[in-house]
Order: structure tokens, then sequence, then C-alpha cells
């Protein structure tokens, strides 16, 4: 065992502050779409709407921190990427339950196996943006309108926003529990809090 | 010292200026009469006379304002008719309603409301200047009342109606030399009493009115420091051509503000709020070109005084022992039974109906054949989603039975109001007679065999505005369930779905939980198995 630094104090505020807004989002996003009552349409409404802004304002300020770091080096893979998904998929639906390694190390340079890799790449560069982009036009919906857009487009809109949503609820439940997957129960957590992670050697 | 006194006095004034709540007196400084006109009536020889009779008056009236019954013969409160685009002849006169059903051969009650004197039955002459009455919408004392089947005299000695309301002989004289421009209770004689009485007809017009309170309507509220404002202040009229209208409505202003350049429907909201009237949330702008003003600022309509929602003729023409007309009474006081008219219900403080509005009411009319298979609208407004000029409105919609031929398929004209003999509904009980008899007066077809029929008729609502603190939450709407559950066609956030991505996104978040249980407990066995097998 040894302990490597994984997370530099950045990356885990930025992480924990977009867990956070999109937690929100969600829970609001839900209530705004009719589906129960807490703070009520109208707050749910305007928290949501600044909430948006807030992601936008994160995810802005992440693609600074990974371009002028470098560290978007993280996400780039070398060799036949689905081969690599393809024996980390194999080690969750079958190594780990018999004690097999992770068929990938982590270290300073190589803290995300290819799953990890290829789902926040998409994640990032594509769901969420594509989400806020829906979001904005469902927000701008008459300006768009003003601007030329089929006033029927609403519902289109809206049901991708929907959609998205609910599957981004997919995502954070699955990746909730991949958390309990690494050394121990917690240790993945205990990096994303301290930034420190124990890994085999 | 002097400065901060200085100091704390400007603070004190900002203070008032920014949080001090607008008053209306700015709007309505005192002021007197000498400012308002440059004539005093009491002053005038011509009125300091014993007057005999409305048209007397009248006539001294035009001695001055030469051209004033011209004006008025060109109002559709003088004439009761409305040329629609569509060519239908429209108005008071020849529409079909669900209250009394027709003015023909009943004119010397209906037209108690008529702007004019005598209109009794056909040979009324409409080109008759002295026979408009100027005095119902300028009366400026409080004292003048049309007869209530007086053909629009007013009492010329004291008189009863209905052999127990007492009218008092109108002192012509004195109403002629205290005229004024029409006030609330000018207006409200006849439009807070249609249909019959307080707050009948239309849902968002009633005597309350007269002395309402901000909750009631925040712009005719008339306790201290409020708007005060009267009919005209919004339906403000030229030449006597009082503009607002419930055939041709303005169901959206694009216009705008009308000050400095007004357009041709000053009563609507956008004339005086523009149209975008909300300065903290750019959202609720966002909705005005899809939601009347009114739909969220009228929250409720009959808020104080119950009015009308339905009126089944059919049941009418029970007597009791002595032969009179049945009357019943609720716990309130309210009419819900009448031999002479049928059976009622009343609803107060009630949400209006919804519908998409462009502005253009389309009628029934006596001639138009009817499906009788289910409820007939009378009127209904026009408009959908996509137009441009559609907005949702509220709608008070008064609903009945009222009779028809059901051979012809066409709306009949009874006659109601008439001495015993002459077929009259509310003197002889039979509706054949009373129809036969309308019929032919109105010179229609009847083939001899009523029925009734189930109809609903659509009333705008515009009046008893709220004020903002009392206007519709969002969730009032965009929920299921809320107040625009059954208006389809259109997506409304927080009411709308699509059940496939409901479906699948309850499929992705269930099975994701599922397959976290399934993988987690596998891997809580085989570590155990582990253990025990002591690998670990």
């Amino acid at each position: 065992m040894r302990k490597v630094y994984l997370y530099a104090r950045f990356q885990r505020f930025w992480h924990w502050m977009q867990a956070l807004i999109i937690f929100l989002l969600l829970v609001t996003g839900l209530e705004v779409h009719g589906l129960f009552q807490l703070l009520g349409y109208e707050t749910a409404f305007h928290v949501h709407n600044a909430l948006a802004w807030g992601l936008v304002t994160f995810i802005v300020l992440a693609f600074f921190w990974y371009i002028t770091t470098g560290d978007f080096r993280q996400y780039l893979t070398e060799g036949n990427i689905l081969d690599k998904i393809f024996m980390q998929i194999h080690y969750y639906m079958i190594g780990i339950f018999k004690n097999e390694p992770h068929p990938f190390k982590k270290n300073e340079i190589s803290r995300l196996n290819p799953l990890q890799r290829i789902t926040y790449l998409m994640l990032t560069l594509v769901g969420l943006p594509l989400q806020i982009l829906f979001g904005f036009a469902y927000f701008y919906f008459n300006e768009l309108v003003a601007l030329g857009m089929n006033p029927d487009w609403i519902e289109p809109i809206a049901v991708i926003h929907t959609l998205l949503a609910y599957m981004l609820i997919g995502f954070v439940i699955m990746h909730v529990y991949m958390t309990t997957t690494g050394h121990t129960l917690t240790s993945n957590i205990k990096a994303m809090v301290t930034g420190w992670e124990e890994v085999d050697e | 010292m002097n400065n901060l006194l200085k100091a704390g006095i400007s603070s004190v004034v900002m203070y008032l200026f920014a949080f001090s709540h607008l008053s209306a007196e700015t709007f309505h400084p005192p002021v007197d009469s000498l400012l308002l006109s440059t004539a005093d009536h009491t002053k005038f020889d011509e009125l300091k006379k014993e007057f005999k009779s409305g048209p007397e008056v009248t006539e001294a009236c035009l001695k001055c304002h030469t051209e004033a019954s011209k004006q008025v013969h060109r109002t559709k409160h003088w004439t009761w008719e409305v040329l629609m685009k569509d060519g239908k002849m429209l108005g008071k006169q020849h529409v079909v309603n669900n209250f009394c059903i027709s003015v023909d051969s009943n004119e010397p009650r209906c037209t108690s409301c008529h702007i004019g004197y005598g209109w009794k039955d056909r040979t009324f002459d409409f080109t008759s200047e002295k026979n408009v009455d100027c005095l119902v919408c300028h009366d400026g004392t409080g004292t003048y009342k049309k007869f209530p089947s007086g053909a629009g005299h007013p009492p010329y000695e004291d008189k009863v109606f209905g052999g127990k309301t007492p009218f008092k002989k109108v002192d012509l004289s004195y109403v002629a030399q205290h005229v004024a421009n029409p006030d609330r209770h000018n207006c409200g004689i006849c439009h807070f009493e249609g249909g019959g009485g307080d707050a009948v007809k239309h849902g968002d017009l009633d005597n309350s009115l007269l002395d309402p309170t901000e909750t009631l309507d925040v712009h005719m509220a008339s306790g201290k420091n409020e708007l005060n404002m009267t009919c005209t202040d919004c339906h403000k009229t030229e030449g006597h051509q009082v503009p607002g209208s419930r055939y041709e409505p303005t169901a959206r202003d694009v216009h705008g503000f009308d000050y400095p350049l007004p357009d041709d429907y000053p009563t609507t909201c956008a004339s005086c709020h523009g149209v975008d009237p909300h300065q903290n949330y750019k959202k609720l702008n966002d909705h005005v070109d899809k939601v009347a003003c009114q739909t969220c600022h009228i929250p409720a309509i009959a808020k104080e005084r119950p009015t009308k929602v339905w009126w089944d003729w059919s049941k009418a023409g029970k007597l009791d022992e002595a032969g009179r007309p049945l009357v019943k009474k609720d716990s309130t006081g309210h009419v819900v039974y009448l031999g002479k008219k049928g059976l009622f219900t009343w609803a107060k403080d009630i949400e209006p109906e919804y519908r998409w509005f462009n502005g253009e009411m389309n009628y029934v009319t006596f001639l138009t054949e009817i499906n009788d298979s289910g409820v007939v609208a009378i009127n209904h407004p026009d408009g959908e989603p996509r137009d441009t000029l559609s907005r949702i409105w509220p709608f008070k919609v008064h609903r009945g039975k009222q009779p028809y031929d059901p051979q012809l398929k066409r709306f009949v004209k009874p006659k109601l109001f008439g001495p015993k003999g002459s077929g009259a509904y509310w003197s002889d009980f039979d509706w054949d007679k009373s129809i036969a008899e309308g019929m032919e007066y109105a010179g229609l077809e009847y083939s001899g065999t009523y029925g009734f029929v189930e109809t609903e008729m659509y009333w705008p609502i515009s009046h008893m505005v709220s004020p903002k603190e009392d206007a519709l939450s969002c969730v009032e709407c965009h929920s299921r369930g809320g107040r625009l559950e059954k208006l389809a066609g259109f997506y409304l956030p927080g009411r709308d779905a699509n059940g496939y991505v409901e479906i699948l996104g309850l499929l992705v978040i269930v099975s994701s939980l599922v397959g976290i249980s399934i993988h987690g407990f596998m891997r809580f066995v085989s570590n155990k198995r582990r253990v025990q097998d002591g690998e670990v």
C-alpha cells in the first residue's frame, strides 16, 4: 500500500460544487416538472435558473483549469480504447467477485481508468453541455422564437431536457455506487475529500 | 451637527420616496367645479322649469348640445345592433342569450335599460332625437331611475313595481340641473344589473364595484389613497362612442401604451401598463404574448356577490296553491326557483374558465341550425395556441336550458312579458302560446313543437382586477390538475410530459438501482465466501 496525491485542491472543490449544483438542479427540476412539491413551483423555478448559471460557471472554470494546467491529458488514452474499456467492464462484471486486481493501476499521472475517462469525457463534453443548451433554449424560448425559431419546438426542447435529466439521475446513482469499488468501500470518496488515496503497490 | 441633521432629514426623505406606497390622490386632486366645466347647469333658465317627461328634458339639452342625439344614435347603446365582420347582425336586439333569451316582444321590460324613451314595440322611431335619454348616463344626483317596465321612462309619479318595490317620482328639473360626466353608478345601473338583477349576468360586474375594496378591484377601490378609477377612466369616451366590446373585443393589444400615441382600444390593460409590464421577473413578461393579463390578475369572479351560473327554463311553470308563481329562496336569500323563470344556481368567488381567444366571438342567431344532440354553445370564443393573436382568457360560462324548436332545429323567442291573455309566459304560463306569440312578432317560423336544449354562453372577464399580491401563482396553472388542465393543444411546463420519456426515465432509475443492488449483493456474497475459505 502506498498513498498517492490524486486530486488537486481545485479539482476537489470543483467536483463537490458541481455535485451539489447538479443534485439541486435535479431536485428543483423535477419539482418544476410537477413530480412533487418541495420548495414551491416558483421558488424551485428561480433556484433552478440561478443554479444553471452556477453550473455553467463551474464548467467554464474547470475547462480553464484543465487546459492551463495540462491536466486534461488525464482524459487521453493510447492504444485500443475499446479493448481497454472492455477489460474494465470485464473486471466489474467478473473480476471484482473473484478479488482480481483492478486492471489499471492508479498513480499521479493516470488516476482514471479507461471507462472513467470515456464516461467523464462524454459527460463533460456532451451530456452536460447538451443539457445546459436545452435548458437555456427552454428559458430563453421567447427570445429564440423572436429570432425565428419555430414555437412548436417548446415541446421537444422540454422533453429532451427531461430525458437528459433522467439519464443524469441514472449516472449519479451508478457513479455513487462505483465509489465503493475502490481499495476499500470508502477509499475513493476519502480521496475526493482529502486528495490522497491508498492504492496497491 | 448641522451636517448630521441634514443627513438625517435627507435619509427620511429618501425613505419616504422609496417606500411610501403609490398615492392615488395625485390622480384625483380636489378641484372646484370652475376648473371642470365652463357651464353651471343650475344657472340655465331652460332647466329651471317643471318637466313632464324625459323627452322634454332631452329637448332642453339639445338646445345647446345640438349634435348630442345624433352622436348617441350611432352608438350600440342606442341601436342595440352590432354588425360583425362575418356579416351577422348581432347586438342586444338580435342575439340569442340564455338569460331572458330575446328582446323581441318583451320590449317594455328589456328597454328599461335602453338609452332612450318609449321603445315599447317595433314601432319605435330610432331617428327620434328627443327620445334619447341623456339623464340615465349624466345624472349626477343618483336619484334618476328608469321604471323596470316603463319602456325606458322613469316614473313620472310615485309607482310600485311587481306589487312591492316602490319607485318614487323623479324630479326631472333637479336632475337636469345637476348633470355630470358618467360615474360608476350611471353605468352600473344597467351593467351591474344585467340579466335582471345585481350580479346576475357578467360575473365581473356588480354593485359591489360602487364602493369596492382593493382586494375586490384594485383600480376602482374607493378608499383613502386608493386609485378610485371609474368606468370611463378606461372606457375613454369621445363623441358618446364608448369603447370596449364583448362582441368584438381586443384579445391582444400589441400597441401597448396609449400615451403619447393612442390606438383604438383604450380599454386594454396594455393601454396603461404597456406590453412588458412586469419589472422584476422577465419570465412573467414572456407570458404576455400567450396569456391575457386578466387570466392571472383576476383569480376569481363574483368575488363578493353570487352570480348566476345555471338557469333552467324547462323547470319553470310551478304555481303555489293560490295560483301564483312559486318562489323559492336559499338560506342567503337568493332566489333558486321562480315559477316564471325556472331553476337557478348561483356561485360566489369562483374560478373562471379558460379558453384560447383571438377576439373573434362566434354567435348562434335565431336562424342558425343548431345541433341539439349535446350542449349548444350560444357563443364561443375563437382561438388556438398557434395563432399570434390568441391568448388564454378567463370567461364566466353561463349554462342552462332554454326552449328551442326541435323540428326546425332553431332557437325560439318566447314572449315573456305582457298582460294576462297576451300569451306572455310570465302571465299565462303556456310555453306553446308564448313561443308562437314571440315568433310571430319577430316574423320567424315556428313549427309548433318546442323542447328544451342545454346551452352555454361565454362572457369574457376583464373587471375585478386583484392587487398584484393576489395574482395567480405559477403553480395554479403549471401543475397537473391545475386551472389549465383541460386546455389542450400546447405544451405547458409542469402540467405536460411525454409518456415515453417518463417511462424511459423510470426504467433508467429503477434499473440503475436494481443493478447496483444485485451487484453489491454479489460482491458481499463473494467476499463472505472468500473470508470463509480463508482466502483473505
